[in-house]
């Protein structure tokens, strides 16, 4: 049995077979134990060099790749946005490929527009993994939760998982959605019309307005963070009225058949997608998601590190 | 098409497990402070029916352990797709304490060299010894063995595999000889 590779890049879930996906949550079920190591360090990828490219604020994402880089033995540098060229105006190849010249092996790599991950990779020779681009994925927050929901439930056929708030403006939905789904498990999304897209359904999903009815249908619900900073206008009255009408809290929760797995992909805005009790609550798994965020990301990196042989390098000026 | 030969059948094997564990009480000077490190795949099983002859000989159990060097490998730059990591499990302190690596063959070495850069970086054992349960030659490290069910010189074209019940539904040693 020749297991699944994954390939030179990995810009989304939904580009991924499942076994793919079981590849990278299997391989970061190895990984979970090195960081409990008294030496929190294997030399796997000494000698690879890896840029984490943030163009947008990030502290638990881009930390958490920083860790599992540095627990897989890699040299990394951090490059973000103010402070670098890129504040002058260079562009996000020339950027990358000066980076290249200095004989880099991966970039990670966070931008505000969607399919900018995709857009590098196919024109740089290292390899490329999204931490996030635009409202399009976060592929490596969504395998995080995949991981977690398996840890919790066994496995993820069959389980019902609600995505609640924000859809709109979520890339973290997206990844949930696409991975959910291949590994079989039923997505509904929720939250008010103004911030779930018309087309989701077309993803297979099913799509409800009322928080009580999500609560009352799912095994497990992610909720979103609302995305202030990407809300140009009118999308919500205001952040009382959202909590009002979609906020989960212990009352709406204590109405569910059964007890909830509560998820958060980060940063909380207590009090008002969520509530601080239920955040802090006994089936909260919000920490839990955090460690294994960095086993699933030393996953991504062992195994894009074995590159893929027959990729040719596309767009180079040489 | 190569040859097929039994080396050690299930009756030769479980000699030979014998023999060896009561040679690896005689190396270790008792049971006290001995912990068993199976390396994956086949070392684990190999490295359990250890204990529990052990266990029966010395009427003490050897804590037992599992270690998979697969991050520690000296090729893995080299070799394409990411090879499948095993389960890690040593579920005790190493320092002061007298490790025996044990593992199915021994080849070139470099399985057992990964072996012990991993296992320095969980604490640092007073002794380390090495005990296998066929040693085919054909070194490129300086490691040699302490404790040997077999010795059989074999060509680098040759397969030696090991079978064990518990993953394979038999026991046995069989060698594949590569034709000329």
């Amino acid at each position: 049995m020749s297991p699944a590779t994954l390939g030179k890049d990995l810009v989304g879930l939904e580009t991924l077979s499942a076994a793919q996906i079981l590849l990278l949550l299997d391989t970061a079920e190895r990984f979970k134990e090195v960081s409990e190591r008294p030496i929190k360090k294997v030399p796997a990828l000494r000698g690879k060099t890896i840029v984490n490219l943030f163009f947008e604020a990030s502290t638990r994402t881009r930390i958490s790749f920083e860790f599992a880089e540095k627990r897989l033995s890699a040299d990394t540098v951090n490059v973000a946005s103010s402070g670098s060229s890129v504040s002058k105006g260079e562009t996000l190849v020339d950027t990358a490929r000066n980076l290249e010249a200095m004989r880099i092996d991966m970039v990670v790599i966070r931008h505000h527009a969607s399919g900018s991950a995709e857009f590098l990779g196919n024109r740089i020779r290292s390899n490329v993994i999204n931490a996030g681009d635009g409202k399009h994925e976060h592929p490596t927050q969504g395998l995080l939760d995949l991981l977690t929901l398996r840890d919790r439930f066994g496995k993820l056929e069959g389980l019902k998982v609600a995505i609640c708030g924000d859809v709109t403006h979520s890339r973290v939905a997206r990844s949930n959605i696409w991975g959910l789904k291949k590994l079989g498990a039923e997505v509904a999304v929720c939250g008010p019309p103004s911030l779930v897209p018309r087309e989701i359904g077309q993803l297979g999903v099913e799509v409800m307005t009322r928080i009580e009815d999500a609560i009352a249908w799912a095994d497990a619900l992610n909720v979103l963070r609302l995305q202030l900073e990407r809300m140009t206008a009118g999308f919500i009255p205001s952040l009382r009225e959202y909590n009002r009408v979609f906020g989960v809290t212990r009352e709406r929760l204590a109405r569910a058949p059964k007890d909830l797995v509560i998820m958060h992909p980060g940063p909380m805005n207590r009090g008002v997608e969520i509530d601080s009790d239920v955040a802090d609550g006994e089936h909260s798994v919000i920490l839990p998601q955090v460690t294994n965020g960095v086993a699933v990301r030393m996953a991504a990196l062992y195994l894009l590190a074995g590159g893929s042989p027959d990729w040719q390098h596309q767009g180079g000026s040489e | 098409m190569p040859s097929r030969s039994t080396l050690l059948d299930d009756r030769a094997i479980a000699r030979a497990l014998t023999r060896m564990a009561s040679e690896l009480v005689e190396r270790c000077h008792g049971t006290a402070d001995v912990v068993l490190v199976g390396i994956q795949r086949r070392g684990v099983e190999l490295a359990q029916r250890l204990a529990r002859l052990v266990e029966a000989q010395e009427g003490k159990p050897l804590p037992c352990g599992k270690l998979d060097i697969t991050l520690y490998r000296d090729d893995l730059q080299a070799v394409g797709a990411r090879p499948v990591i095993g389960e890690t499990d040593l579920p005790f302190d190493l320092d002061d304490r007298t490790v025996v690596i044990v593992d199915d063959v021994l080849y070139t070495g470099r399985t057992i060299r990964a072996a012990l850069d991993e296992l320095a970086d969980f604490g640092r054992p007073r002794r380390i010894l090495l005990c296998v349960l066929v040693d085919r030659g054909g070194r490129e490290l300086p490691i040699q063995p302490d404790i040997v069910g077999v010795r059989q010189e074999t060509a680098g074209r040759d397969r030696v595999d090991v079978l064990v019940r518990e993953l394979d539904g038999r026991d046995a040693v069989e060698l594949a000889r590569a034709e000329g």
